[in-house]
């Protein structure tokens, strides 16, 4: 873990209210798996007076980069920062994705801006294996395709692509004699990940997903972001240091 | 060259410097320690441990709050016997004193934690939480009766040799008698403030945003309130307080002893910037070089009362 001020390299303006920034650190660049985050402090006052979690997007040499959409104040503030700015960051955080295994494909499933880990994730995944990746929204504004490969879409809606959520069209596009060979990655709004975890459950599809919870340290000593574990009913995981990545057998969703 | 002797004594517990780290907001002090060196700091109060492990609340249990964050973590603990066996192992590789601190259900649990514990040489004193809001029975429920916070301390001091430190709730109308039931049963001094009692609704859905409904709030957000209730204390009760509540900077930690507090605790800052708690020694430290304070005790309680 390391905690310094990084400068601000550039805000990228993406589709939709989606933005990407750039952070200089080389440290945590060198270091940081896929799926792994960071707690940043987005201003030097006390409003908002707590770190905000961003899970790693991309890393380029000794820069970091995150991606958010505008959802609070601190993520207000992040969008007007400058070039040169600094954010005082901490990381890597938590437990990322397993890379590697025996599977053939990693099947990417994401919802809304449950994308922003798998760019890294593709970028770092053993160069032997295939990549599917589904990608949900709400309606087309949500659906964030950026650093996926071999992409199909849906929308509650049905503004694009097939007209339901990411895992029904998951089930629709799999077929069953395919289950053995891949290992899907998870991660996306908390309905999603319930009915990705029962889906793979029932039909035992290796699954990892990255869950997310309020919290305020990012490292385990306040201790405010349990997840109910599905092993042991008598104390809770963090999702801070146990996750954020879990086995999806592991956890109760 | 001039210096500062920055040892403070709370009761027979001498401490080489007046920061500690509060409650619940260093767990065991493992994973902070990956962030600052733990010889340097005045001491640790390890999160508040109960005779069988707790699992504590369901999520949510953090909201933000202007200038200000409400907890209901509810008490989560690894228990007696798991710290004593797992926990203390990695501490007593520091040359830092250990505060153990106990909330429980019952005063029984209280005295069966405390006679536990007191064994271990390691454990340099004792903070007794009377006054967590977020669990349903104990915590408060004894914090704002002053008969079962005597009762507490009185059966607590009688199986302990080590000093017994009170830690009180703002959520009372007179926070000092409180400190008072302490001192008159033997309690070696007071910790001042817990979090205060709040809470914060979503208005889309009219829910709480906490699991627990309520929480207690921590932060700069409550500063001036237990800048307050340590005056309070210190005008009326003769007993050694150590201050707790939103201190962001070194600044903070002179207020907080100026106003009477003999040693400080820093919480939430812990979970902004984990190396804050250390970086304010040598700035305290300056602060009295500057004013000719030898003794950092000068400070305590050295309020002008000219207005």
């Amino acid at each position: 873990m390391f905690i310094y001020n990084s400068a601000i390299e550039k805000i990228i303006a993406l589709e939709n209210n989606i933005f990407l920034l750039k952070a200089h650190c080389p440290e945590i660049a060198s270091t940081i798996q896929p799926g792994q985050f960071l707690n940043i402090k987005v201003s030097e006052t006390t409003f908002p007076l707590l770190r905000r979690p961003f899970s790693v997007c991309d890393v380029e040499g000794d820069s970091i980069f995150i991606m958010f959409n505008i959802l609070g104040e601190g993520t207000k503030l992040l969008q007007k920062k400058h070039i040169g700015d600094t954010l005082n960051i901490i990381g890597p955080l938590g437990n990322g994705f397993s890379l590697g295994g025996n599977f053939e494909t990693a099947v990417i499933v994401a919802g809304g801006l449950g994308s922003a880990p798998f760019p890294y994730f593709i970028k770092k995944l053993n160069m032997d294996k295939k990549i599917a990746c589904f990608v949900g929204g709400k309606s087309e504004h949500d659906v964030i395709q950026y650093g996926m490969r071999n992409v199909k879409v849906s929308t509650d809606d049905g503004s694009l692509g097939f007209k339901g959520n990411v895992v029904e069209l998951l089930q629709q596009e799999l077929s069953s004699y395919e289950y053995s060979k891949i290992k899907i990655f998870g991660c996306g709004p908390t309905a999603m990940l319930r009915s990705l975890r029962e889906f793979t459950i029932k039909n035992n599809i290796e699954c990892e997903v990255s869950t997310e919870c309020a919290m305020a340290c990012g490292f385990g000593i306040c201790m405010g972001c349990p997840t109910e574990s599905a092993k042991q009913n008598d104390k809770y995981l963090l999702v801070c240091k146990d996750g954020p990545v879990f086995n999806v057998k592991d956890v109760v969703i | 060259m001039n210096s500062v002797d920055l040892t403070v004594k709370i009761g027979s517990l001498t401490l080489t410097n007046p920061i500690l780290l509060a409650s619940g907001t260093v767990g065991y002090g493992n994973e902070i320690a990956e962030f600052i060196d733990l010889n340097k700091i005045g001491g640790i109060v390890t999160k508040s441990l109960s005779l069988k492990p707790r699992k504590g609340n369901p999520p949510q249990r953090i909201v933000e709050t202007p200038s200000g964050m409400l907890n209901a973590i509810g008490l989560q603990n690894v228990g007696v016997e798991e710290f004593l066996k797992e926990k203390i192992p990695f501490l007593k590789q520091y040359d830092v004193p250990l505060i153990c601190n106990i909330a429980a259900s019952s005063i029984e649990e209280y005295v069966e934690c405390t006679r536990l514990l007191t064994t271990e040489d390691f454990i340099k004193a004792f903070e007794i939480n009377v006054s967590c809001p977020n669990v349903k029975e104990g915590g408060l429920q004894f914090g704002n009766n002053p008969i079962a916070v005597g009762i507490i301390t009185q059966k607590v001091k009688a199986v302990t040799n080590k000093p017994v430190i009170v830690k009180l709730s703002p959520n009372v109308s007179y926070i000092s008698e409180f400190a008072k039931v302490v001192k008159d049963n033997g309690g070696d001094a007071v910790s001042a403030i817990n979090t205060l009692v709040g809470t914060s609704f979503n208005i889309n859905t009219r829910k709480p945003k906490i699991h627990n409904v309520f929480g207690g709030l921590s932060g700069p957000a409550i500063k001036p309130i237990a800048l307050a209730k340590v005056l309070e204390i210190k005008q009326k009760v003769d007993i050694p307080i150590i201050g707790i509540g939103g201190i962001m900077n070194w600044k903070d930690v002179v207020e907080f002893m100026i106003v009477g507090a003999s040693a400080v605790q820093i919480g939430t800052l812990n979970f902004i910037d984990p190396t804050a708690s250390i970086k304010m020694i040598p700035e305290v430290e300056q602060y009295c070089l500057e004013n000719n304070i030898t003794q950092i005790s000068e400070l305590t309680g050295s309020y002008s009362s000219q207005k």
